[in-house]
């Protein structure tokens, strides 16, 4: 079932989730997205190629990577990081749509170990860094048997909907 | 009034965290009879079938980034999921995120 999920988002947010990225390499970076699904959703509707799902990031709330025995390949959030991220979310009037992180010196791929720890419904996006600079953006969610990810398109818009 | 089972089974709440309401008809809690956290949540999975896979692995355990609070209280910390319930008590489904890139060590 292919299904085509859109992930939307200004250049100003795409701009801050690179630059997490490039000042905490070689380390990983993470963060929440903030937004929501409902109104992208309504605009999608009308669109001539109508997506599966869109949503789209309003906000965003880095995160400090809590996996300092391995921050070159790993991220963790932890469960109270996830609800001050939550607090943050709902006193915007939004929801945490999903995370980020990089990949620094890697592609922009979802590894196995990823996908063994991904939540479904959210959208994970990943940025590549490569020698320090900002490459590839993706985003992905994991599908419903938890087996494989579909990609994301991640369309950059002027402003924002809200 | 009271029941004349000998377990008596406690009212209690479950809420869903928002990438697991999608298989629960949109619902953000739900409400339960359990007399553990354990029990609470097969009452949820009965209710929902579909939560199953994303909270336990194939052997039944709990997931490792799924993480249970009874009120607010880590059950970790307490008797897991093994851990008593009373009535009113709000049991919460709270997650952990992990990642990173492909060669772990």
């Amino acid at each position: 079932m292919p299904e085509n999920f859109q992930l939307w988002m200004s250049h100003d947010v795409a701009g801050r989730i690179r630059r997490h990225g490039a000042e905490t390499f070689p380390y990983e970076c993470c963060g929440a997205l903030l937004g929501r699904d409902s109104e992208a959703e309504k605009v999608a509707a009308q669109a001539e190629t109508r997506p599966a799902a869109a949503r789209e990031v309003l906000e965003l709330f880095p995160l400090v990577n809590r996996r300092d025995d391995s921050p070159r390949n790993r991220f963790a959030v932890t469960a109270d990081d996830v609800r001050e991220a939550e607090k943050a979310a709902s006193a915007h009037g939004l929801d945490v749509i999903g995370w980020y992180h990089s990949h620094p010196d890697h592609p922009a791929r979802p590894s196995e170990f990823d996908r063994e720890h991904a939540w479904p419904w959210y959208s994970y996006v990943i940025v590549s860094v490569m020698a320090g600079k900002p490459a590839d953006m993706t985003s992905w969610r994991l599908n419903d048997d938890r087996q494989n990810y579909s990609l994301e398109d991640i369309e950059i818009r002027k402003g924002a909907l809200a | 009034m009271t029941g004349v089972t000998t377990e008596k089974k406690m009212a209690v709440k479950v809420i869903i965290p928002t990438p697991l309401r999608v298989y629960a008809e949109k619902k953000d809690s739900a409400e339960v009879s359990a007399q553990t956290v354990g029990e609470a949540l097969g009452g949820l999975t009965s209710q929902f079938g579909e939560l199953r896979r994303h909270l336990f692995t194939d052997d039944g355990k709990l997931r490792s980034f799924v993480n249970v609070y009874l009120n607010d209280e880590d059950i970790r910390y307490m008797a897991k999921e093994a851990t008593p319930v009373k009535d009113g008590d709000v049991v919460s489904i709270v997650p952990s995120i992990a990642g990173g890139n492909r060669c772990g060590r």
